[in-house]
């Protein structure tokens, strides 16, 4: 099979399964449908992995290049300008590839038990399908139209399964939320489309990049010399792009849609809300690196900064929230921080480009290890059947391997060697560090309490108090199914193998290996402040006492405002009701109904009134008309007469 | 081919309908009339396909031209290229829609078919007119109808929205009417005779101030007929007073005929006028892309929310007209398209969800989607859509305003531009909340539990507006390579002259 035959299969396997799905699944495949769409995913990810290996290791180049395996034009705006569909093949998007299928895969072989017996299996299945469908082409498209579309086809799937669960107005107003949200960061997005190509006179990432990136190309010098308000086309394109980014991958400002998100089937926030469709603002960024790298590092400053700030401010909040899986969604919103500001910090090419790969290295890791927290967190509120850490504590007897596996992720992702989450967070620290130090340290004080929010919740599922297991016993059904168990088992091999990949070898920000050699040294302090945080989290939180009390009783002004979230949703809140709301829509609606429909009504009663004024004079009465007639007669001759003399 | 076909077949099975009494048999009669319109067309449109492929390049085909009243210079003449020949696959879409989702029409069942055949008779002589004056008139025979229709058979206010609806478009006709006059006495085609051909006119040069003087007249009267701001208050009481059948008639035909004349009568015929009011046009338009989504927002009716934000969405056609170039004039023709196929479809769910729980209330509906699946998917479908979902119409058509729009580098057009791109996020809200609302959420009033889902007839008129929906949105070169030759020739006027 061709490369392009092989993607074009991977890709629309889901889609095909979505229609089957959903077109006959309530009906007639009801009981089926968990395992048709398993199947044709299990198919992708055979695919994809049988492509990563052909891409990877039976390239004898020396270097990976871009290719367009297939390409078709979709429509055409004008010379040269058109949105196509197709297929790009390079390590970043093979990297993607390889990602979603085999967490979507992991996640569909999950909710076989998970979602078992839901009177919407089949529809709970063309969704997921169709969320996979969407993602996949999105990592593979050619244009950035392309892109836009496939990312608004993953917010609407996002958006079908936060509000799956339909009758509960919390999950409605969940969707709705992420919906609008990133909705409105897509606008950026658009805009942003827009402007790059206008600018570039292209849509295709290729030529973009090329033309954009040239020293002295035509294009590059008009989009760099127009200005408005400060800043050229080419930023104002890229940093509109950014937000859109941004927006998808829950970054501070835009990430009040994410812990809401939670709303959703558990399985479904660890495919779509932690491992793959957040980090497509990663990717986004990614995608059109060179363009930030080499035209336009200020606009790349501000990816920076937008990452590291997230991170700190996630990583915070996380400490201090109860619901176990948005203290997951926060650190979720954390880590993808990572991985922005390791773009934000790199450099075009070699050695610079150490950043590029760390980011990727890091959303390729933290894909299995923050997918294998959600499915335990899964798998203990299907136990427990409660989101909060007050109903747990002491599981580790009752589910032994969702235990283990859980503290293989927490390892992971706190950053013990050797487990995946410590090599790539150690590339982005080293990465940090040769660039911006200020960022090095928040990066660094970031992972301390990652390690802290992480055993935190680790000991309040599986320790602290002991189990109240009595009347779960009688009414439970065990730690799981084994559809459940086993991609907890798949998923954390990759949580502790992941790492040993030697990732710069494979994915670089120009698709030369690079090779980057391993310093004791600097992986010395990053661990020894995780440890810390460990510790720090066993001694506060490992048996019931009143220390977490205490602590955030004496630190008790930051601890409400972390509990609050800092509140970005008031402010919101505020923003939506009062200023769009009560101060645009209302008066607008106002303006229509009374001034401009009233102007029309008002014109027609005065045509009414002015009719019963004259109309009086059609009395009927031969009289009346004669005397008009007459009058008329005389003033039409004196008016003559007058005029002629 | 001959095109007169269009229009006699729909007036035949009006008459036809009249000599019957029985629902069974006017709708069956109806049905098969509809049927057949749907048949012509997609004939029409293959022949078409194969003369252009056969490399036939004359501006209008299957031309033809009937002597109607010689001294005044009028004739019955006909034509079609691909934007209107688009135009007609959609009305023979919707009425045959319309025809379905009207299959238990009990009161006055002869006369309310009779009446709505008689529209799609006006709608489809309008598309293939080349004449100024059969134009006109059958644009004249597609307003009538609709006044018996909403006064009769419609809901609430209905004796006061049908009056409004008549009056307003009887005074767009008017203007109309001037404008073409404006145009007729312009001509010249010896001997001091004036003429109505629409290929003559577009090919004399009539002088600027005529222009000036008629563009605008011609311009708000199709435009009342469009929705053009502030004229456009007739859509929303017209809209929501009127039966399913009627509401998805205006909005996806009537509401069309407006669009279409600003961009063939007005626009084309007057492009040096164009130039001097495009400034006004996008002005107009963009306030009511925006402020017609705004206003949508506080609507509590499903039928208000959907006229409301056909306000909103006939504003990107009169943008994409405004911007005068090219791309933006493609995906007006797309929107128009889009929009027709959209709203239709968007009216049809609402009248499905009305006729069963005798409200449109959001307040009084809720977890719908528990009750009538797939009433409420095609509900979120449509109203996806709406937003501009990529793999629907509205995508396609939207993005190709916008990136038309934005070659316009001058600031007043880009921030229009901005402006309209930003109503995809008010968009996004309005529909989100209704469908959030009275789709989803928990049931809100138990003795929807007994309610039954989509009938047949129901879901065919669903299924049909909804494949040319996803086929457009999934395969739009197909519908780009159909009109965009042929934008490609009005721009050969359009672009003539520039007056800066």
């Amino acid at each position: 099979m061709s490369l392009a035959t092989t993607i074009q299969l991977i890709v629309l396997l889901p889609l095909g399964s979505f229609l089957l799905l959903g077109i006959f699944g309530r009906k007639y495949l009801s009981s089926l449908s968990g395992m048709i769409g398993t199947t044709s995913l299990l198919v992708s990810a055979i695919l994809s992995i049988q492509t990563a290996y052909q891409y990877f290791f039976l390239n004898t180049a020396g270097s990976f290049e871009k290719i367009i395996a297939w390409k078709m034009t979709w429509l055409t705006f004008s010379e040269g300008v058109s949105i196509d569909m197709g297929i790009l093949v390079d390590p970043i998007s093979v990297m993607m590839l390889v990602v979603v299928t085999v967490v979507s895969l992991m996640v569909h072989v999950y909710s076989l038990g998970y979602m078992k017996g839901d009177e919407r299996f089949a529809t709970y299945y063309s969704f997921l399908s169709l969320f996979t469908f969407s993602m996949l082409g999105l990592v593979i498209a050619v244009n950035i139209f392309q892109i836009y579309m496939f990312w608004e086809l993953v917010g609407v799937s996002s958006f079908l399964l936060i509000g799956y669960y339909f009758e509960k107005p919390s999950a409605v107003a969940a969707s709705k939320k992420a919906f609008i949200v990133t909705r409105f960061a897509d606008l950026g997005f658009l805009i942003g489309i827009l402007i790059l190509g206008f600018e570039a006179k292209t849509l295709d990432f290729v030529t973009l990049i090329e033309r954009l990136t040239t020293s002295n190309s035509p294009y590059l010098v008009s989009a760099t010399t127009a200005s408005f308000l400060g800043a050229s086309a080419l930023t104002w394109g890229l940093l509109l792009v950014f937000m859109g980014g941004a927006g998808k991958s829950a970054m501070f400002p835009l990430h009040i849609w994410l812990p809401d998100a939670m709303e959703g089937p558990t399985p479904v926030s660890a495919l779509i809300h932690a491992a793959t469709m957040v980090v497509a603002g990663v990717f986004l960024v990614a995608r059109l690196f060179p363009i930030f790298s080499i035209s336009c590092p200020g606009a790349l400053e501000v990816v920076m900064w937008t990452g590291v700030i997230s991170a700190l401010f996630a990583a915070l909040i996380a400490c201090t929230q109860t619901d176990i899986k948005r203290v997951l969604a926060y650190s979720t919103m954390s880590q993808i921080g990572y991985m922005m500001f390791a773009l934000g910090v790199s450099g075009y090419g070699n050695e610079a480009g150490l950043g590029f790969t760390a980011s990727m290295f890091h959303l390729f890791t933290h894909a299995f290890f923050k997918a294998l927290l959600f499915l335990g967190a899964g798998a203990v509120i299907h136990y427990i059947h409660s989101n909060e850490m007050k109903d747990m504590g002491g599981l580790r007897k009752s589910m032994p391997i969702t235990h283990i596996t859980f503290l293989i992720a927490c390892l992971a992702i706190a950053g013990i060697p050797p487990f995946a989450g410590f090599f790539s967070k150690e590339e982005i620290l080293t990465a940090a560090h040769h660039a911006n130090p200020m960022v090095y340290y928040i990066a660094l004080l970031t992972a301390g309490i990652t390690a802290f929010y992480m055993f935190r919740l680790y000991y309040n599922i599986f320790w602290s108090k002991e189990a109240k297991t009595a009347h779960h016993d009688d009414d439970h059904h065990g730690e799981g199914t084994w559809s459940m168990k086993i991609p907890l088992l798949i998923l954390s091999v990759g949580a502790i193998a992941a790492g040993f990949i030697p990732f710069g070898s494979f994915v670089s920000s120009d698709g030369h290996p690079l090779h980057i050699p391993f310093e004791i040294s600097a992986a010395i302090l990053p661990v020894i402040i995780a440890v810390s945080g460990i510790a720090l989290a066993t001694l506060f939180y490992k048996t019931e006492n009143d220390r977490p009390d205490k602590l955030s009783a004496s630190f008790q002004g930051i601890y409400k405002t972390a509990y609050h979230k800092f509140y970005i949703d008031e402010i919101y809140l505020f923003i939506t009701k009062k200023i769009v709301f009560n101060l645009i829509a209302q008066p607008s609606a106002w303006v229509d109904k009374n001034i401009i429909d009233g102007s029309m009504n008002g014109l027609a009663s005065l045509v009414v009134w002015k009719s019963n004024l004259i109309k009086s004079i059609q009395s009927g009465k031969v009289q009346d008309y004669a005397l008009y007639f007459f009058l008329a007669a005389f003033g039409i001759t004196a008016l003559t007469i007058y005029l002629v003399n | 081919m001959n095109l007169h076909l269009l229009v006699i077949a729909p007036i035949v099975t009006a008459v036809f309908i009249l000599f019957f009494k029985e629902l069974r048999q006017v709708r069956m009669i109806a049905l098969l009339g509809a049927g057949f319109q749907l048949i012509i067309s997609v004939l029409l449109l293959s022949t078409f396909c194969n003369e252009r492929a056969a490399g036939n390049t004359a501006p209008m085909l299957f031309y033809n031209s009937v002597e109607w009243f010689s001294p005044l210079g009028i004739a019955f003449t006909t034509g079609i290229d691909g934007i209107s020949l688009s135009m007609i696959l959609l009305s023979a879409f919707v009425v045959l829609a319309g025809v379905l989702v009207s299959w238990k029409m009990e009161k006055m069942s002869r006369e309310f078919f009779f009446l709505l055949t008689l529209l799609s008779a006006g709608a489809y002589g309008f598309f293939i007119s080349l004449d100024l004056f059969t134009l006109f008139f059958f644009l004249e025979i597609a307003v009538i109808p609709k006044f018996m229709l909403i006064g009769i058979w419609g809901s609430g206010r209905k004796e006061y929205s049908a009056m409004k609806l008549a009056l307003m478009l009887m005074a767009g006709s008017a203007f109309v009417f001037l404008g073409l006059l404006g145009l007729y006495f312009s001509t010249n085609v010896g001997n001091g005779q004036h003429t109505f051909d629409f290929i003559a006119i577009s090919r004399s040069a009539i002088p600027l101030d005529t222009q000036l003087l008629f563009f605008p007249l011609a311009f708000i009267g199709f435009g009342i007929f469009g929705a053009l701001f502030p004229f456009h208050t007739w859509v929303p009481d017209g809209h929501s007073s009127a039966p399913t059948a009627a509401s998805m008639f205006l909005a996806g035909i009537s509401m069309k005929l407006g669009g279409y004349g600003c961009l063939r009568v007005a626009t084309y015929l007057m492009p040096e006028a164009a130039h001097v009011y495009a400034p006004y046009i996008i002005l107009l338009a963009t306030i009511a892309i925006i402020y017609g989504a705004f206003a949508t927002m506080m609507q509590t009716d499903l039928k208000y929310i959907n006229a409301y934000s056909s306000v909103s969405h006939c504003g990107f056609v009169l943008l994409g007209i405004g911007m005068l170039n090219e791309t933006a004039i493609a995906g007006a023709v797309m929107q128009m398209i889009s929009h027709g196929l959209m709203t239709a479809l968007f009216f049809a769910a609402i009248g499905m969800i009305y006729e069963r729980t005798h409200t449109r209330m959001v307040a009084q509906l809720g977890g719908l989607l528990k009750v009538m699946p797939f009433i409420s998917t095609i509900f979120i479908i449509s109203g996806l859509c709406s937003l501009g979902l990529p793999g629907f119409s509205g995508f396609v058509a939207e993005m190709t305003v916008f990136m038309g729009s934005w070659q316009h580098t001058e600031m007043f057009y880009r921030i229009a531009t901005i402006l309209s791109c930003a109503s995809i996020v008010v968009t996004a809200v309005y529909i989100l909340r209704a469908a959030g609302k009275s789709i989803m959420g928990p049931l809100a009033n138990e003795q929807h539990l007994s309610l039954g889902d989509a009938t047949w007839n129901e879901k065919s008129a669903a299924v049909l507006l909804l494949s040319g929906i996803v086929v457009i949105g999934i395969a739009p070169f197909w519908l780009n390579e159909l009109i965009s030759p042929d934008v490609n020739g009005l721009m050969v006027n359009i672009g003539r002259t520039f007056i800066p």
